[in-house]
């Protein structure tokens, strides 16, 4: 078929748009990786922003990677049996349970930290701690997870497929295991990785949350652009995209591919 | 496989179920299934035949007072998965993260029986079924009846003291469904396996089953062989349900009834047990119906509407005094067309009259 003038406008277009959002990224690396950004390219590549970055920031890089797995690991062993609840359940109770947990979605984190911060900053060990950003992050990051694994759960018939397991013996702990999770399978990578990439990527409840000692790399990012130079805080930035980018990635590529029936 | 020896009868007695909205699912019923038996338990949507089979699952508890035995054993308490059965669901329920193996052998594996164990096992399932080449295929990958196969070869490995079935022949078309019907049988019969199958079609139920229970309305409306069943039907809605009847509307007058200018003879039984002028109803299946000339018979009528079915034609006739079309199967290659006048017959020991009508 002959494509015709409004195919290649309506191209030019897209690529346009892709460009006005892929050209400041490139640039980013790029300033990331040159000696001297206001002199461009022909100042000569270099690595020595990435190594200063990593020098004063790897603290800041290893604190969000162990938040992102711990808010990962809790909405896993929270996250899968609630939404197993919410879809065996028809009661008020879970409908209301239901609407609970996608209130943070709708919150601004800004308000959840400081919810966070008036009922439970009196405890100043907790306080200190970085266990207080990761319950900030499960907050906020638990919906996803949940709704996630329920989409899945509510395209298969998993009260028969329960059903048969017990009719052959499983107990109930059997027929969770070997039967519920296996069958919710791309729900659940799914929503861990929406959790790692999401943890990871939080500024504004973090921001609100963090402490001198609890920095997690946006909140570092945010704190770098306001007091370093350009190459070193686009040196940063090129650190977090090499661990978000692999995420989002493997988050793609699991929801292009056509799923089993049941 | 060795069933016959683990299978056992099952016993309802005073069971009933409410729902938590409070409609009555199942009036108190007491049922008897001997052990070896296969009995159907047959009906319309929401005749509480499913549920019955769920009580007897151990998937839904029933009310207070009722109580349920397997052999001796009382498993009215007992949940599914200690109860000992399996099931063969209408969807088949098999688990599509296992292929037809692994879902094979999953009640052997929840039993911690062997990885040795549970391979000679399912070799000998897979060969009983015809499976073998389909050993490590995905469910999805299964046509409706190797499915069918799968779930029927998972719920029998674990040698269940009860088989049940709900609907597992509905998915699937009419041809495999008779096809399958014959073997499911045979095979449940070589087991000897006590089996309880739900159905709402009849000729299914009629082929399947030693019994027949045709529930209405959360009730047994009659329970018994086939041929009791079709021959002999208890009440209007089993007379109704299981094929065609015609109804026969009248008055006895002397040996007959009478209806219009009418008259249809009746037997020495029937007549002899009304007493004269009183108004019956009187039933007979289209294959009793004989088709004769006008001039010599005592009931006339006028063809409505005739459909060729292979083996036999189909033919309605108006008749007057009766409300609705007579139904007549005329088994010669003759053809009938509207308008055509006719008369019938019924021999007098082929008209049924259920019990209650004849003692009003």
């Amino acid at each position: 078929m002959k494509k015709g003038v409004f195919f290649y406008l309506q191209l030019a277009f897209t690529l346009l748009i892709c460009a006005f959002l892929i050209v400041p990224v490139f640039m980013s690396i790029t300033a990331g990786l040159t000696n001297n950004y206001f002199v461009g390219i022909k100042s000569g590549l270099t690595f020595r922003w990435v190594e200063q970055v990593w020098g004063m920031y790897s603290n800041t890089i290893w604190l969000t990677m162990k938040i992102a797995l711990v808010t990962t690991l809790v909405n896993l062993c929270v996250g899968v049996p609630c939404a197993y609840y919410l879809a065996r359940s028809r009661s008020k109770l879970s409908a209301f349970l239901d609407e609970c947990l996608t209130l943070p979605i709708a919150i601004p984190g800004m308000a959840i930290a400081l919810g966070l911060i008036s009922v439970y900053g009196g405890i100043t060990e907790f306080r200190m701690s970085w266990s207080f950003i990761l319950v900030g992050h499960v907050i906020f990051t638990l919906p996803f997870m949940v709704k996630s694994v329920l989409a899945v759960l509510q395209s298969i018939n998993f009260r028969v497929l329960e059903e048969g397991a017990a009719s052959l013996g499983a107990s109930f702990w059997q027929r969770f295991f070997h039967v519920i999770v296996p069958n919710c399978k791309t729900g659940i990578v799914s929503g861990i990785l929406m959790t790692l990439t999401l943890s990871a990527g939080e500024f504004n409840l973090t921001w609100m949350l963090h402490t001198p000692l609890t920095k997690t790399l946006p909140v570092g990012l945010a704190d770098s652009y306001a007091s370093m130079r350009l190459e070193v805080s686009s040196a940063y930035t090129l650190i977090f995209l090499g661990m978000i980018l692999p995420l989002l990635i493997a988050a793609q590529f699991l929801n292009r591919r056509p799923k089993r029936s049941a | 496989m060795k069933n016959a020896s683990t299978s056992v009868a099952i016993t309802l007695k005073q069971v009933q179920k409410t729902f938590s909205d409070g409609t009555l699912a199942l009036k108190p019923l007491d049922l008897h299934i001997e052990q070896g038996e296969i009995l159907v338990l047959l009906g319309p949507s929401g005749c509480g035949k499913t549920t019955t089979l769920r009580l007897i699952a151990g998937l839904e508890f029933c009310d207070q007072g009722g109580q349920i035995l397997f052999g001796e054993r009382d498993v009215t308490q007992i949940a599914i998965e200690q109860r000992r059965v399996g099931m063969v669901f209408q969807s088949y329920a098999l688990f599509p993260n296992m292929d037809v193996s692994e879902n094979i052998a999953y009640g052997l594996r929840v039993r911690g029986e062997s990885k040795t164990t549970q391979q000679e096992k399912v070799n000998e399932m897979l060969e009983l079924f015809d499976l073998q080449p389909y050993a490590q295929r995905a469910i999805d990958q299964l046509s409706g009846g190797q499915r069918q196969r799968v779930a029927l070869a998972r719920a029998i490995i674990t040698e269940p003291e009860v088989l049940l079935l709900d609907e597992p022949l509905s998915a699937l078309d009419a041809l495999l469904k008779k096809r399958l019907r014959t073997d499911i049988n045979a095979l449940l019969k070589r087991l000897g396996i006590t089996a309880v199958y739900v159905t709402h079609d009849q000729e299914e139920a009629m082929a399947m089953g030693d019994r027949i229970a045709i529930l209405d309305h959360g009730e047994i409306a009659q329970i018994g062989t086939a041929e009791e069943i079709y021959l002999s039907p208890n009440n209007e809605f089993v007379a109704n349900f299981i094929g065609q009847m015609n109804h026969f509307d009248g008055l006895l007058q002397g040996q007959a009834l009478s209806f219009g200018k009418q008259f249809l003879p009746l037997s020495p039984t029937l007549y002899q047990s009304c007493c004269e002028g009183k108004r019956l109803r009187c039933m007979a299946r289209p294959e009793d119906v004989r088709l004769m000339a006008f001039d010599e018979a005592t009931v006339k009528g006028a063809v409505s509407h005739s459909v060729f079915l292979g083996d036999r034609t189909r033919v309605l006739v108006d008749i007057e005094g009766l409300q609705e079309p007579v139904h007549a199967d005329c088994f010669e290659r003759k053809r009938y067309t509207r308008g055509d006048r006719v008369g019938l017959m019924i021999p007098p020991s082929r008209l049924v009259l259920l019990p209650t009508s004849g003692t009003e």
